[in-house]
């Protein structure tokens, strides 16, 4: 099954996971490349997007798996119909045969950027980077059943803090995404619950690579 | 650093209907534009997007050459809350751009509740509400759409009125403010100008009069504007502003899919349904067309549903050709093909027996009133037999589900008629009794009331809308009556919004005042229950001293002088008086098919003939 990597950026980080899927199969649709479809008894275009992305943070390491219907056509041709096909903020870097099974994909690599309008706090980097070489961290974590406590410590391999503004203090982190996971954005709630005193005014988050589980590139 | 509004879009739900960035979203170079229109849909961005007159009159307007136009919808109640915290002005999704920077504000009406959006639109805007307040030539509010048939409760705050179909006057009103800016023309002459432009209505030229007892006792208009003001219309369909490059929503909205109107105007005469009198003649759109732009739309959008539409589609004349072309290429490319508005004759079901194939759809009548004799004094042609028949063969079919819905209220209406509506409910039941071909699924029938509202321009436009006690006296009485009816389940519509809605409907200026102490009071999102509140709205009335009951059980005398008066929809108040004469002496009047009546609508047209 053909696999694309695609970045989420700009106004299309806004877009929910159902609403990409969407934008999807109407790409292909729009591109002439007609998509296979599952079989039962309402056939939906045969499209799967391997990490759901919560809607606002950005991604360069999207992975889309689809099948299509009739003649082969070839990998870059794909991604250029595609590309044309889209909106702008999704756009497909690459299409390849023989994507890795979704199962051994294991960390993420992000970077959570907190903005401090004022300028960053003196000694906001250190005490940061301090924070996450404490023993545990529990967390506020949505979900099914309410909210719940989660120790990030454990899910964090690596994490560095830097000032990369007079305003921005960046955190890039190698996180666990899947079984188990967490979300890069705990990272930014993290010091907003710990370090009250230097609270961002905001915060964003971007995806910038996978792995798997012995930090070998996930393709 | 992430802007103001990147900040708040996270906080907010449905951000995405914020952005704007969908494939086909008109973007254009600003140096390169003379005049930006912001184009405002007084609503949510879901229920926005799915007007098909929207998407028709921006592709209309983006097709000019140093025009930009660009959407504007109602923010939800979140984003507006964040948008007054943080001083946010509203903006237009393509550019980002307050709405207040733009050289023409327009709005698109079709639903009286959504006025209160109109205001608050105007009011997040940061734009002076009334249009004596605006003295400049930008930022010109104009509006058009169903409702601005009676523009009269608008009249303060909307500097035109486009009156009709739009696809040829918005290019002629564009290009006048296109060259008025040019030559610095201050707005009154701006106004003069257009006002000769057929289809303008500029209510700062008309003067209302009233009577000793209250009434309406004339309108005067000034030098130089017409006495009356005809709505525009496009002639030949077939070569009418299509936009196959549809604006394809990334996001969820209520009608998702791609839309082909298939003729406009309605051969039938309900003497309740402002659509019916207001959107003829009848001109029709050829299959060939309808084809090419059905597969041009699909093709280019990628999207998987096409509905056809119109008041009356059974009454196409091509819609067996259009149909037999649409179906296989739909099936081959799976898409779904539906076609609601079918009547419930023979073709009608072979049609939907052949739609199947793709989805099941839905069985829904509308018989409006349990009784003939009600049905016909509001000349619903539409009998027992041929909906009990139609439920027959579809029970057979294998169908367990049907949905009916009725109002209440409608003139003449008595208990007999009421219960006559539980009557034939139960008639339903019995046919699925008799003939259901899959009995262990049970039966559902899903009815529904609601409360009728008399509508300009129609022949029930001088009605008393029933009190609304007694609408829902009679209510109850028909719940109670078809409590215990197994496979029943009975609803009626609350009766305030729709009182509402009647006054509106036949508001004159007076209600301007009521409707901006509204907005003050913080009424918006009307239409939606979470944010409805009757209580606001009566407050308004009486604190500016106007009786609801004046414009909705009064009932208007037939030599009063009505608000919507200097307004002509092509049907002649003669044909309206006559037909409701012929309602209250229980006569039908045959369809416009069968034999004209001569409504008067014809006269709007000049190179085709109504093809009633």
């Amino acid at each position: 099954m053909p696999r694309a990597l695609f970045s989420k950026t700009g106004n299309a980080v806004y877009l929910s996971h159902l609403d990409l899927m969407r934008l999807f199969q109407r790409a292909f649709q729009r591109a002439g490349l007609p998509l296979t479809h599952t079989q039962g008894f309402n056939p939906r275009p045969s499209v799967s997007i391997a990490l759901p992305l919560s809607v606002g943070i950005e991604s360069r390491c999207e992975l889309l798996d689809f099948q299509l219907e009739g003649e082969p056509v070839p990998m870059d041709e794909i991604r250029d119909r595609l590309n044309r096909a889209l909106v702008p903020g999704v756009a497909v870097q690459r299409v390849y045969e023989g994507g890795r099974k979704v199962r051994e994909l294991r960390l993420l690599e992000c970077a959570v950027t907190l903005e401090y309008d004022a300028g960053v706090p003196t000694e906001a980097a250190e005490q940061t980077a301090a924070l996450f070489r404490r023993e545990s961290l529990p967390v506020a974590k949505k979900s099914k059943a309410g909210p719940v406590e989660q120790d990030i410590i454990p899910l964090i391999r690596r994490v560095a803090v830097r000032r990369t503004s007079q305003r921005e203090l960046t955190m890039t982190a190698l996180v666990c995404c899947q079984e188990p996971s967490m979300n890069p954005m705990q990272l930014a709630a993290a010091v907003s619950r710990y370090l009250p005193q230097i609270t961002p005014d905001f915060a964003r988050c971007q995806r910038l690579a996978l792995y798997d589980g012995d930090e070998n590139e996930f393709y | 650093m992430t802007d103001l509004l990147g900040r708040i879009l996270p906080t907010v739900q449905k951000p995405a209907r914020y952005t704007g960035g969908e494939f086909n979203e008109i973007q254009k170079d600003p140096a390169s534009v003379r005049v930006n229109v912001a184009f405002c849909f007084p609503d949510t961005y879901e229920i926005g997007m799915s007007n098909l007159g929207i998407r028709i009159l921006y592709g209309v307007m983006n097709e000019m050459e140093g025009v930009w136009c660009q959407r504007v919808f109602a923010p939800w109640a979140d984003m507006e809350e964040a948008m007054v915290r943080h001083g946010l002005p509203l903006w237009a999704l393509e550019s980002r751009r307050p709405v207040r920077e733009f050289d023409m504000i327009a709005f698109s009406i079709g639903y009286e509740m959504s006025y209160s959006n109109i205001l608050n639109m105007l009011r997040l805007a940061g734009v002076p509400l009334l249009a004596r307040e605006r003295k400049g030539l930008g930022g010109i509010v104009f509006a058009g759409g169903v409702c601005a048939f009676n523009p009269e409760p608008l009249a303060e705050f909307i500097d035109f009125f486009s009156l009709g179909e739009g696809e040829e006057s918005t290019v002629e009103i564009v290009s006048l403010y296109d060259r008025a800016k040019a030559g610095g023309w201050e707005k009154e002459r701006f106004l003069r100008e257009a006002a000769k432009i057929p289809g303008v209505y500029v209510p700062s030229f008309y003067r209302h009069e009233y009577g000793a007892d209250g009434t309406l006792s004339a309108i005067v208009p000034e030098d130089g504007v017409p006495a009356v003001v005809s709505k525009r219309i496009v002639e030949d369909l077939d070569k009418a502003f299509f936009p196959t490059k549809m604006l394809v929503p990334s996001t969820e909205i209520v009608h998702d899919r791609a839309n082909l109107e298939v003729f406009r105007g309605c051969i039938r005469g309900c003497r309740f349904c402002q659509a019916g009198f207001s959107c003829r003649p009848v001109r029709k759109k050829s299959a060939e067309v309808l084809y090419r732009q059905a597969v041009e739309t699909l093709e280019d959008s990628g999207i998987n549903e096409l509905t056809l539409s119109s008041l009356s589609t059974s009454d196409y004349r091509e819609l067996e050709e259009l149909t037999d072309k649409l179906l296989p290429y739909c099936g081959e490319k799976r898409i779904n093909l539906s076609v609601p508005s079918l009547r419930a004759d023979n073709f009608s079901r072979q049609l939907t027996a052949r739609l199947q194939t793709q989805h099941k759809s839905s069985l829904t009548f509308a018989p409006e009133a349990g009784s003939q004799r009600l049905r016909d004094v509001i000349n619903k042609n539409l009998t027992e037999e041929e909906i009990l028949t139609t439920c027959a063969i579809a029970f057979a079919g294998g169908w367990n589900s049907v949905k009916l819905y009725f109002m209440l209220g409608l003139p003449t209406e008595t208990e007999e008629d009421v219960l006559a509506i539980a009557e034939l409910i139960e008639k339903v039941a019995a046919v699925w009794r008799a003939n259901a071909s899959n009995k262990k699924r049970g039966l559902r029938i899903h009815a529904a009331a609601a409360y009728f509202v008399p509508k300009p321009h129609t022949p029930f436009q001088w009605e008393k809308q029933l009190p609304m006690e007694e609408y829902l006296r009679r209510a109850r009485l028909l719940k109670e009556r078809l409590r215990n009816v197994r496979g029943v389940e009975f609803n009626y519509h609350s009766p305030e919004l729709s009182r509402l809605e009647a006054v509106f409907a036949r508001g004159d200026r007076r209600v301007g005042a009521v409707l901006r102490r509204a907005v003050e009071k913080e009424a918006r999102l009307d239409g939606w229950d979470e944010f409805f509140s009757y209580q606001t709205w009566l407050e308004a009335f009486q604190e500016c001293g106007v009786d609801p009951e004046y414009y909705t059980c009064r009932g208007f005398g037939e030599d009063e002088v009505l608000p919507w008066d200097a307004i002509d929809v092509g049907v002649d108040k003669a044909f309206l008086l006559r037909e409701r004469k012929r309602a209250h002496q229980g006569l039908t009047t045959r369809d416009c098919r069968a034999g004209c009546s001569g409504c008067g609508a014809d006269k709007l047209l000049r190179e085709v003939k109504c093809d009633a």
